[in-house]
């Protein structure tokens, strides 16, 4: 090497250095990355845990997803893809699943995560001592013994759940599940630190104590103001993590968080019911509309205490049918929703609703006169008895201002006068609980991406039976659908049923509105359960 | 005096028993529960959760352990809600922060009440006393849930000049907007009250004494009058500032503060017992305690009063 060649190479080298501080690109798009590597997002409430034994709610699973990670995660369209376990198998008769996990995968202290982490860990999930609320999620999972366990009946040890070795993890489960792999990207079975938990007890996701499997650790938690991630050193692919910092801030007010939205506080905050359209007039690159694994919907009280009314289908369907779903989601919510005929939901993994979905081929003017017909026949039409419902809905702007279009649009139809009661949300939930209702506002998120998450509402066990509907016609088809090898066609033969007798009138899918600044990237807007990862995410240099 | 203090402080006693009896009546009687939500959970899960927390123990049962606990231990027990906080921590988290912007406001409202009442009632039916009243009855007519997200606007958004909310520690940019949101009611009432209160007294007949001998206006104000006048304001201070210095649901709500004033409708809402009676039992004592003081105060300043 010439002297020449060495000056060159040096200057090259301190050249390319400097150049990478001042322009790091992306290392798989190109893009301009920003010296700030910040994400911040706002939060409606502190979080009830982010144990990822004890996480019950979404954005806790969010936090829960960057501090620690699971068998396996989604990739941005919500399919699986590989996390601590690089490889997995199924036996033959679809109950006995054995993953690999990767050797590198450590926990933020250094200390290798192991099967062993995995089997502690969801031993103590299902375990009466820690009392967790989704210990019901292991049994979903149907794993071996795990009603027993929870019961406790039986040792946690007894649970379907073991080490092979220190890198391979056997499950065992009593029925097969088709969406068995998606329900292990889910918070509650990831894995989690017993030497920490041992040494701290309660306090181990304290700052300082909690120790993680994720890309980031936690390093401030304020309740009710704030919590801080920052980037984990010791995670197993740290080199390809960008975000440096995440930050949820905890703001009640939505319009109050929009507003400092607004003023750059925020990268990511809620659309407040209504401002959609506007917002995405003003920003039209910034505003987005996302599915939401979510239905809302009507109850009809269908028990003893309930209307007479309502116990004739014919009523139920002219209820029903008069409904016009488009013009409350296109000018009441107007936030991207869609119109929702049965329980199926359109963006739930391997679900197509069906084409021949009841009444849905029928123009909205021979819908009404299709309600009409069937009111008149069922004696309440004009001249007949004149129906009053009470609808009961949970306190909130948003219900109220759908309860009074729906009672409009029936008192127009049919004649069909409607009351209007709210409660607070635990007086709600006791009332509609115990059916001391007649109509009542209800509203349901997939605990899983499989259309049997929403279809299950309906059958006479589900506990969310708010309806106390009972079809065992229905009942038999789920059941049916748990062991079968295709299970669209029954998923769909119950939506259809839902459509047709009506045990609840499907409203709308939900959709979620965001503002997401324009700088971020990665964030997955196709997943419809949002499930998203800091580690996927970077933000981009403004030009 | 110092046996007065002593017998106040022993009654205060048998009065937060009362009080906890009293919410935990309440409580208890509220539909639903704290593990109550949209998805029922299966009676396995509740039976633990339920066993965990004592709450399978009858009613009077839980009360016994719950004041044995605090008596014992000063353990307000963990809370239902967030699982991952004691109410102890929570309020240690939060009362601190409530403090400062309520010691702030309650700065700002007395100082700037009393001068405005003073002013407007010594230059009574001038325009410096339509002026301070306009803005004392302006002020107590545009409540905070009003006040705060336009003082968002107008600082954070169109001036840019303070965060729009966030505590960081207490960092004086983020208490500004908290404390003049949290101020300006109780400003105005102070104003109110001083003004009327001081009319009163300055129409009184040791007052026109005082002007017949020919003393000064100012040494009249300062010294004679001015004490008098208090007494009306200061019953009013005590339970304002003991409400100041608790928080606001609006401030904490709007601010992000971080403060304890959101539990006092939070905890209710979520029926997280053990939060709603940490609460409950804090704004209890300090109630009870500055009630005590304003007595005391009394007494030093009306020299009539004697316990």
């Amino acid at each position: 090497m010439t002297f020449r060649t060495l000056i060159g190479a040096a200057s090259l080298a301190a050249l390319l250095a400097t150049g990478a501080l001042a322009q790091a690109t992306h290392p798989v798009t190109g893009e301009p990355l920003a010296e700030n590597q910040t994400f911040t997002y706002r939060v409606l409430d502190e979080f009830p845990s982010i144990d990822p034994g004890l996480v019950e709610d979404v954005e806790g699973s969010h936090i829960a997803r960057q501090l620690f990670e699971g068998l396996l995660n989604q990739d941005a369209e919500g399919n699986i893809e590989p996390g601590v376990a690089t490889e997995w198998e199924v036996s033959e008769d679809g109950l006995t699943y054995t993953f690999r996990l990767r050797p590198e995968a450590t926990w933020s202290d250094g200390t290798p995560v192991t099967a062993h982490d995995f089997v502690y860990a969801w031993q103590r999930a299902a375990s009466p001592e820690l009392a967790s609320p989704y210990s019901w999620y292991m049994e979903l999972m149907q794993l071996e013994n795990v009603s027993e366990v929870i019961t406790g009946d039986r040792p946690v040890e007894d649970l379907g759940v073991r080490a092979l070795d220190d890198h391979t993890l056997e499950v065992r489960i009593t029925t097969p599940l088709p969406y068995f792999l998606q329900m292990v990207t889910h918070t509650t079975t990831f894995p989690v630190p017993r030497h920490v938990i041992e040494e701290h007890g309660d306090a181990w996701t304290q700052p300082g104590n909690m120790v993680g499997n994720g890309a980031y650790v936690l390093s401030e938690r304020v309740p009710q103001e704030r919590l801080v991630m920052t980037r984990n050193p010791n995670y197993w692919d740290a080199d390809n993590v960008i975000l440096e910092t995440i930050t949820a801030l905890v703001i009640n007010d939505e319009n109050q968080a929009l507003t400092r939205w607004r003023a750059g506080e925020l990268d990511q905050t809620d659309i407040p019911i209504g401002q959609y359209p506007r917002l995405l007039e003003e920003f039209p690159t910034e505003a987005h509309a996302l599915p939401n694994l979510c239905v809302y919907y009507y109850n009809l009280n269908l028990s003893e205490s309930g209307p007479e009314a309502l116990k004739d289908v014919r009523v139920r369907q002219a209820l029903s049918l008069a409904i016009d779903r488009d013009l409350l989601v296109n000018n009441v919510l107007a936030g991207g929703q869609v119109p929702a005929y049965g329980l199926g939901h359109w963006a739930v993994a391997g679900y197509e609703i069906p084409d021949d979905m009841p009444f849905t081929d029928l123009s909205m003017d021979e819908r009404r006169e299709m309600a009409r017909e069937l009111m008149e026949e069922a004696g309440f039409g004009p001249g007949g008895e004149p129906l009053t419902f009470e609808i009961l809905f949970n306190t909130s702007e948003a219900h109220q201002q759908l309860a009074v279009a729906i009672g409009q649009m029936w008192q127009q139809t049919l004649g069909v006068n409607t009351t209007l009661a709210n409660l607070e949300w635990q007086t709600f939930l006791d009332a509609r609980g115990n059916q001391q209702y007649e109509i009542a506002r209800a509203g349901w998120c997939a605990d899983y991406n499989e259309a049997s998450s929403f279809l299950d509402i309906v059958t006479t066990a589900s506990g969310y039976n708010d309806s106390a509907y009972s079809n065992p016609e229905l009942d038999r088809l789920m059941e049916e659908a748990r062991t079968a090898e295709d299970t669209l066609p029954l998923y769909q033969e119950v939506d259809r049923i839902i459509a047709r007798d009506v045990p609840v009138i499907p409203i709308y899918f939900y959709s979620t509105n965001i503002m997401m600044d324009d700088t971020i990237r990665g964030y997955p807007f196709e997943n419809a359960q949002e499930t998203w990862y800091g580690r996927t995410m970077y933000r981009i240099a403004q030009e | 005096m110092l046996s007065f203090i002593l017998r106040r402080l022993l009654v205060a006693i048998p009065t937060i028993l009362i009080l906890i009896v009293i919410s935990f009546v309440l409580m208890f009687a509220a539909p639903g529960g704290p593990f109550n939500s949209d998805r029922p959970l299966p009676p396995a899960v509740m039976a633990n959760i339920e066993a965990r927390y004592g709450l399978d123990q009858p009613y009077v049962v839980q009360m016994f352990t719950y004041v044995k606990n605090i008596v014992l231990h000063f353990d307000f027990g963990p809370s239902f809600r967030y699982r991952d906080q004691t109410v102890s921590g929570l309020i240690a988290q939060g009362f601190p922060v409530t403090l400062t912007y309520g010691l702030w406001a309650f700065v700002v409202a007395t100082s700037l009440g009393l001068a405005l009442g003073i002013a407007a009632a010594i230059r009574h039916n001038s325009w410096l006393d339509y002026l301070a009243t306009g803005t004392a009855i302006g002020a107590s007519v545009l409540p905070n849930f009003v006040l705060a997200p336009i003082l968002v606007l107008v600082f954070t958004l169109w001036l840019g000049w303070l965060p729009g909310g966030g505590w960081y520690g207490g960092q004086w940019q983020y208490v500004v907007l908290p404390v003049v949101a949290l101020a300006t009611s109780y400003l105005a009432a102070i104003a109110r009250i001083m003004r009327s209160s001081m009319i009163e007294v300055m129409n009184s007949p040791f007052i026109r004494t005082a002007r017949a001998k020919g003393l000064p206006m100012r040494r009249i104000v300062w010294r004679h009058a001015l004490k008098p006048a208090l007494l009306p304001v200061l019953s009013y201070m005590g339970p304002a500032f003991v409400a100041m210095i608790t928080g606001s649901v609006v401030i904490d709500v709007y601010f992000s503060t971080g403060g304890i004033g959101q539990y006092f409708v939070n905890s209710a809402l979520n029926r997280d017992y053990p939060v709603i009676m940490g609460v409950t039992i804090l704004v209890g004592a300090l109630t009870i305690l500055f009630n005590l003081v304003v007595d005391v105060l009394y007494a030093w300043i009306d020299p009539k009063i004697r316990y």
